[in-house]
């Protein structure tokens, strides 16, 4: 779990993770955002369907991918937050078509 | 001065790829002295990840970071306000033929051209393949940092920190700053790299990492459990990290509950452009990674292409500073024809000498141990593909002769982070197996793309009539 140090009154915006409303600090990026909110999962693997989260943050490890406004495997952690952000976890194997 | 993507220019004198201390010194350099000079960065930010958010972090207060962090201030103003054109959010994938720079912004694929390529991608860390390192709640010490500095998100919840090397003692220290609690540090560093040290002590002694390291340590000793000799460690859980259980060499089993396990073991270049750019690469002994071939100019086999900074060994970001401007004056003088700068050069070589005293020392202190970097059984190597150790070892012996062949056999190195986070396993784990040197073992054939990027970019691509030919048919 993570916690913010800054709890000033800085403005805050809100993105959607799996649809549920999760506020962010503008500069955050997504899997910051993503884990100060709590959330550590970001995915499961397309091999055995572990649960994965992000892991070295700076764009090497590709643990932390997630889907944003519809477009898959996108990476949180080199993605920054937008006000309205839709974004969405677990994407498993990639399938055609659906 | 930064600029957009759709601002690009066609042809550039030098491009810079990298915008950490030595591609921002290269770049601030080559623009100085009046080249056209593009830098690249696949940050929204400058600084690397040691200066990581320097120009955007919520930590204003200076004594959090330490004084060397904002050392990188200077360094990025200097880059910004010269007339380099710097591109935020810019991802080189492939330096293609005839000195095209192919690099992705927002999803669309552009290519330019440079006369001189200065490739400063710099390091990311060591894979740290333990039981369990793959479970959420598991992470990098460098990660860690970066959440610190970007975003000041620091773990609640019980903590430990496991691994060596200075970075980690260095986020324990930041963390005692913001009141930040630590469960336990666990402290990986080989008993017997010790006496492997005396023929470096004098440099490190007499160097600058030493009074300051010493500090930082004294005060985390002071505050934090530090458990040393740890030779064997592992992560628990189901969905998330939800202990650490470790073994010390005098052989006691201990286990703490905890939600962040922070691993470090050391930084290793990022060799990924390089070596898919064709830059001739060797095995380390001392730094137990790949690095580049280099002159004393960061000049490559390549030709026109230069590695300046950790990319081209691991030497920290004051050295990484002195290599930039190095290459840059490489840069100048090869296309103005005159052996300038000569001033310049030897400040710069007078300063990186300065920061390589004293690397040795820490190089070999902090060497992971083989237990940690040789993993055994269900360990997982390769993250992105669900491959472990025991397959690594049993395809090895099936008479599995290098990392290119296995890759066929496990698909390891296959998956998005194309072998980053698995490729120094492999090696050493086949050349270990084999009976041989991770040299003759040798490393995966990158190709371009260095990064994943959509199909639709590379169909985006501006081609010519031969291009057209070699995939349509009517």
């Amino acid at each position: 779990m993570f916690r913010r140090l800054n709890k000033g009154p800085e403005r805050l915006l809100t993105i959607f993770v799996d649809g549920a409303p999760t506020s962010a600090r503008p500069g955050d990026s997504v899997a910051a955002a993503m884990l100060a909110s709590g959330r550590i999962g970001c995915r499961t693997t397309a091999v055995s369907g572990a649960v994965r989260g992000p892991f070295c943050l700076m764009g090497v490890c590709f643990e932390c991918l997630v889907t944003i406004e519809g477009v898959a495997s996108l990476q949180a952690c080199m993605i920054p937050v937008r006000e309205g952000m839709r974004i969405e976890t677990k994407c498993g194997n990639r399938t055609f078509g659906t | 001065m930064i600029i957009a993507a759709g601002e690009l220019h066609d042809e550039y004198d030098v491009a810079v790829i990298g915008a950490g201390p030595a591609g921002l010194a290269a770049s601030a350099f080559c623009a100085r002295a009046g080249l056209k000079c593009v830098l690249f960065d696949d940050q929204t930010g400058p600084g690397g990840q040691i200066y990581r958010s320097i120009t955007s972090s919520p930590l204003s207060r200076h004594c959090v970071l330490g004084k060397d962090y904002w050392r990188g201030e200077t360094i990025v103003r200097d880059a910004l306000a010269s007339d380099a054109h710097y591109v935020a959010g810019a991802s080189v994938w492939g330096l293609l033929s005839s000195n095209a720079v192919a690099v992705s912004v927002s999803g669309i694929t552009r290519q330019i051209r440079a006369a001189r390529i200065i490739i400063a991608t710099g390091a990311m860390e060591r894979p740290f393949p333990i039981q369990g390192w793959t479970l959420p709640g598991v992470m990098t010490c460098g990660a860690a940092q970066i959440l610190l500095k970007s975003s000041a998100l620091v773990p609640e919840g019980p903590t430990v920190l496991a691994g060596c090397g200075p970075l980690l003692w260095l986020l324990a220290w930041q963390y005692l700053n913001v009141g930040v609690r630590i469960d336990a540090i666990l402290d990986t560093t080989a008993q017997r790299n010790w006496h492997r040290l005396f023929r470096h002590a004098v440099a490190f002694a007499t160097s600058s990492y030493m009074t300051e390291g010493l500090r930082l340590m004294y005060q985390v000793r002071r505050a934090v459990r530090v458990v040393t000799g740890i030779v064997e460690l592992g992560a628990e859980g189901g969905e998330r990290v939800e202990s650490v259980l470790w073994r010390t060499r005098r052989g006691r089993f201990e286990r703490l509950p905890c939600n962040t396990l922070l691993l470090h073991q050391g930084v290793v270049p990022n060799v990924n452009l390089a070596m898919s750019a064709r830059v001739e690469h060797r095995w380390s002994d001392t730094q137990l990674c790949w690095v580049p071939n280099v002159d004393d100019f960061g000049s490559t086999t390549a030709p026109a292409i230069a590695v300046a900074g950790d990319g081209a060994g691991i030497a920290g970001a004051g050295a990484a500073v002195a290599c930039g401007q190095i290459a840059a004056i490489a840069a100048i003088r090869a296309l103005t024809n005159k052996a300038s700068h000569k001033d310049e050069e030897r400040n710069a070589r007078r300063m990186l000498h300065r920061y390589q005293r004293g690397r040795t020392f820490l190089d070999l202190l902090y060497q992971p141990a083989p237990h940690f970097r040789l993993p055994r059984g269900e360990t997982i190597v390769c993250r992105c593909e669900d491959v472990t150790a025991r397959q690594v070892i049993e395809t090895t012996l099936l008479g599995c002769p290098g990392p290119n062949q296995i890759k066929a056999f496990l698909r390891c190195g296959m998956g998005p982070c194309q072998g980053r986070f698995c490729g120094l396993t492999i090696t050493e784990l086949m050349a270990e197996t084999r009976g041989s040197s991770c040299a003759e073992v040798g490393y995966f054939h990158l190709r371009p793309p260095a990064k994943p990027i959509a199909l639709s970019e590379f169909a985006g691509l501006r081609s010519d009539e031969a291009a057209m030919k070699a995939v349509v048919r009517e």
